[in-house]
């Protein structure tokens, strides 16, 4: 496990196996990587901290068990709450460099916070600069980072130029807002269900401090790392689909074809859910119409009494109209953007069966050398060259370690996602439970108003003489 | 008058013995209806009973009482371009050679009725009963063919679904149609001038084809200049002759107004009740998609995903039925008041206009009497006199008698819509606390699985 003796040139070479080479970020990612299975040592948050600040630094050579006890304990949720409310969205500054902010308040018994209940301002690209930490040192290790809104140019940039920072803005921009401060809202939620990212230092900070957060510089959709991003985003795709890996795993086997299979579902019923939102809506907008109609038919009706009546009807189908449009909302929050999301959770969990693929090309490629250099050192042994022989053995014996490295990560790894797909999966089937169950509850509570309506109605009806 | 009673409930009469829904319960009808569905080649022929018939037809008939006049649609049959309707008829009017009478009638038959009817000089006066919408069934056709086309797409049971739905979809239309075509022949049964007229006997009794041809293109066209030109001559009218009667001005005015807002009423009910069953549809598709979810699940949450499937496709049903009595309850009857409107504002245009010609009479008498040191003056004072008494009657008669009639459209107008909106909140009373009991025993089951 000498990690540091590694002469840089090596780690050069030996990063140049990563998909994402080319970009001397990804090279210098990758050096992080290799240390990082033995750096989540979360019974230290000091050395999370230091590994957050300065990733080549960090410690490699404490054991990773007490992780698993940590997160054992922690996975048993009974004793520990946190509870996350993002409110408040507020413009601050003016024009284009103006943004939103949200005001986030925690309340928690996790004994590693400060204070039990406490908030803070921040601001949208908080939001993904905290992600991107996350996922900078954790996906690596094989960890599920539930994914961040994404951004929305056009969205954002009619808030922006909406007039008053202090007034509400348009209907349209109102919604907008809302959407995105749901999403923001189950976004912090979902990451702090995760008993390992809760705790973790930045996510911690993030909740906890006063300071402005340092702005995320690559968040920015339309900035220069944005679109490197997306390059190395599409060269990944490609190298997802053409590399196949010889599974020797079936779990993993068996869980890549259902996790596929669960996403193309799930996309399906995503598409069907959005079709019920329009459709309900629009009937929402066209029950606002009828009322309208039905109340000029009341003023032109001669007969008091059915006029009263159709007066009655447009006041009830008014009133349909707004719970039609409630409806609509409770198609949207509680089960078209819950399995977005999980749409973007599958994309996640992609993402880590993606590491340990890369995993597994590190550990090859490794192995690849390591026969090389033994080749060649046999080959200097056959020509009696003792001068070289020592170099050559010394090579060996960095690639012998190496391979040990990878294969040791990748066994990390591998086992990581196990324990991550078993709590995904828990946390999954409980969710979907939870919001089935809350979206008929809401449904009950509309039909019952609908009865109310009508039968507030029906004596007009019957009055007509 | 016999009928008379139940003239304001005719509307809904035909379709009120199912309580008013849409779910076809009795399996009869669903065979008989040998719908055009799966090859797109031939569209054969299907019948479908008329409810009125196969329920309320009482097998030893009730006795009529004296110049009781009654007629129903016992039976249609839709074939690949008409509708063929079953006129049956029972009387004990005088001049009817027949008590019990049975003729087969096509749309156009009983639009040659009622332009019979319209013509008719000496029903000036009378409200002309509005004449029964086109059968159509050319948007349920296109969906079947649609079907048949894609039935390689999907998989057997969604296109047995699919099948039975648009063949309910089309009994529906159908019985609809069977409805309007016997309602106007009701109100023409119940009127007590109508009633007795020539050519409906002569609907109801002769036993060959009357020489209704189908409308050609000419003829709609026709039909729309003429339209076009009555338009302008209402304008006209209304522009260049002063009503007599307030009454008369006023209600014109009215009526005028009042079939706009139908109108726009009626055409915005349909577009909701439309998008209210693009909704239940959206339900049905995300049944579907929960469907194919479950069989990627295992365990409870397979049984739970399932289940929530099922709820899904339940709340389609319910909502598509809140959805079709909507366009029953108040979607036909804006509709059909569009059309009775519209027939008793015809009946004021008609009133100007024979105002119109007792004013030119009026006129003509004057200049007769202005003109009486002529020898012909005489003769020709007697005839502007006689024309003038003769108009003067006609406009006075017509007058009593559409105030009548206008009195009886609203009375007709107050109770159908009382009937309506009574039956219409009932009934979304009804599925509402359907679809919670339903909810609440879902809710349970599930809750039950979790």
């Amino acid at each position: 496990m000498e990690v540091e003796t590694t002469t840089p040139e090596h780690t050069r070479e030996f990063a140049d196996v990563d998909i994402n080479n080319g970009s001397p970020s990804g090279a210098s990612d990758e050096e992080e990587e290799v240390p990082a299975p033995g750096s989540v040592t979360l019974d230290q948050d000091n050395d999370l901290f230091v590994s957050a600040m300065t990733p080549s630094e960090v410690h490699p050579r404490s054991p990773p068990a007490p992780t698993h006890n940590l997160s054992d304990l922690l996975n048993d949720d009974g004793d520990y709450f946190i509870q996350i409310v993002v409110s408040d969205p507020q413009k601050v500054g003016d024009g284009m460099s103006s943004y939103l902010a949200y005001k986030v308040t925690t309340k928690t018994n996790i004994p590693s916070f400060k204070r039990s209940e406490f908030s803070t301002l921040r601001r949208f690209s908080d939001f993904l600069g905290i992600h991107d930490l996350l996922v900078n040192k954790y996906m690596r290790i094989g960890r599920i980072i539930p994914p961040a809104p994404s951004k929305n140019i056009i969205g954002s940039t009619k808030v922006k130029m909406s007039p008053q920072q202090n007034e509400p803005g348009t209907p349209i921009n109102q919604e907008w807002i809302e959407i995105r401060r749901a999403a923001l809202e189950r976004f912090v939620h979902r990451t702090a269900q995760h008993p390992v990212l809760r705790v973790d230092m930045d996510f911690k900070n993030f909740l906890e401090s006063d300071q402005e957060l340092p702005r995320a510089v690559n968040t920015s959709a339309l900035s220069g790392a944005g679109v490197i991003r997306l390059f190395n985003k599409v060269g990944e795709t490609v190298n997802k689909i053409t590399y196949k890996m010889d599974e020797n795993d079936p779990w993993f086997d068996e869980k890549i074809t259902e996790v596929e299979n669960l996403d193309t579902n799930l996309q399906k019923l995503s598409s069907a859910l959005k079709a019920l939102v329009t459709s309900r809506k629009e009937l929402s907008s066209l029950t606002g119409l009828v009322a309208k109609s039905a109340a000029m038919l009341s003023t032109c009706e001669e007969h008091t009494g059915l006029s009263r009546a159709l007066s009655n009807l447009a006041d009830v189908e008014e009133k349909i109209e707004l719970l039609r449009s409630e409806q609509a909302n409770s198609d949207f929050f509680i089960l078209a953007e819950f399995i977005k999301d999980y749409l973007g959770l599958f994309g996640a969990v992609k993402c880590i069966f993606h590491e340990r693929v890369k995993s597994f090309q590190n550990w090859q490629y490794a192995q690849m050398q390591l026969s090389k250099r033994r080749e060649n050192r046999g080959r200097f042994e056959l020509a009696n060259r003792a001068d070289k022989l020592d170099q050559a053995q010394q090579e060996v014996e960095e690639w012998q370690v190496k391979v040990q490295r990878c294969q040791q990560h990748f066994d990390e790894i591998s086992a990581e996602i196990k324990r991550e797909m078993t709590r995904f999966e828990l946390s999954r089937v409980k969710d979907f439970k939870a919001n089935i169950i809350k979206y008929i509850e809401v449904q009950m509570a509309h039909q019952q108003q609908i009865i109310s309506y009508w039968e507030a109605f029906a004596p007009f009806a019957r009055e007509i003489v | 008058m016999q009928d008379g009673v139940d003239e304001s409930n005719i509307l809904n009469s035909p379709v009120k013995n199912n309580g008013g829904t849409m779910e076809i319960s009795s399996p009869n009808p669903l065979e008989a209806a040998a719908l055009p569905t799966t090859t797109t080649t031939t569209n054969g022929s299907g019948s479908a009973t008329s409810p009125e018939s196969s329920s309320s037809a009482p097998v030893t008939p009730a006795p009529l009482g004296e110049n009781a006049l009654h007629v129903e649609i016992s039976d249609a049959l839709s074939e690949k371009e008409k509708v063929k309707f079953t006129v049956h008829t029972r009387t004990t009017l005088p001049g009817f050679s027949k008590k019990d009478n049975n003729v087969v009638r096509q749309h156009e038959e009983f639009v040659w009725l009622h332009d019979r009817i319209e013509e008719n000089e000496d029903y000036a006066g009378y409200i002309i009963p509005p004449c029964p919408p086109r059968p159509d069934f050319d948007a349920s056709r296109e969906k079947l063919q649609r079907l048949g086309e894609g039935e390689g797409n999907m998989t057997k049971e969604e296109f047995k679904k699919m099948k039975s739905e648009l063949e309910s979809e089309y009994l529906a239309t159908f019985k609809k149609t069977v409805a309007m075509h016997e309602v106007f022949l009701r109100r023409l049964a119940s009127h007590p001038v109508f009633r007795i007229d020539q050519h409906l006997k002569v609907f109801l009794e002769y036993d060959q084809d009357l020489c209704a041809k189908p409308r050609k293109k000419m003829a709609i066209f026709g039909g729309f200049v003429k339209s076009l030109g009555k338009t302008t001559d209402e304008i006209l009218l209304s522009a260049t002759v002063r009503d007599v009667n307030d009454f008369f001005e006023n209600e014109l005015q009215f009526l005028t107004e009042y079939h706009g807002h139908l109108r726009e009423a009626a055409t915005r009910t349909e577009k909701m009740t439309q998008r209210h069953k693009d909704v239940g549809d959206s339900h049905q598709k995300i049944s579907n998609a929960l469907t194919q979810l479950s069989t990627t699940e295992q365990g409870h949450m397979e049984t739970f995903v399932a289940k929530a499937a099922e709820v899904f496709e339940r709340i389609k049903s319910l909502e598509t039925r809140v959805a079709s009595d909507q366009d029953l309850k108040l979607g036909d009857t804006l509709r059909y008041y569009q059309r009775d409107s519209d027939a008793a504002k015809a009946l004021l245009i008609r009133r100007l206009r024979c105002l119109a010609a007792y004013e030119t009479a009026n006129r003509n008498l004057e200049k007769a009497r202005s003109k009486n040191k002529d020898v012909h003056a005489v003769m020709i004072c007697r005839l502007a006199e006689t024309a003038q008494a003769e108009a003067c009657e006609k406009f006075e008669s017509m007058s009593a008698c559409g105030k009548e009639e206008l009195i009886g459209f609203r009375n007709r107008r107050v109770a159908a819509f009382k009937k309506s909106l009574i039956e219409l909140s009932e009934l979304e009373i009804k599925h509402a606390k359907n679809q919670y009991d339903y909810l609440r025993q879902s809710l349970l089951a599930l809750k039950e699985i979790a």
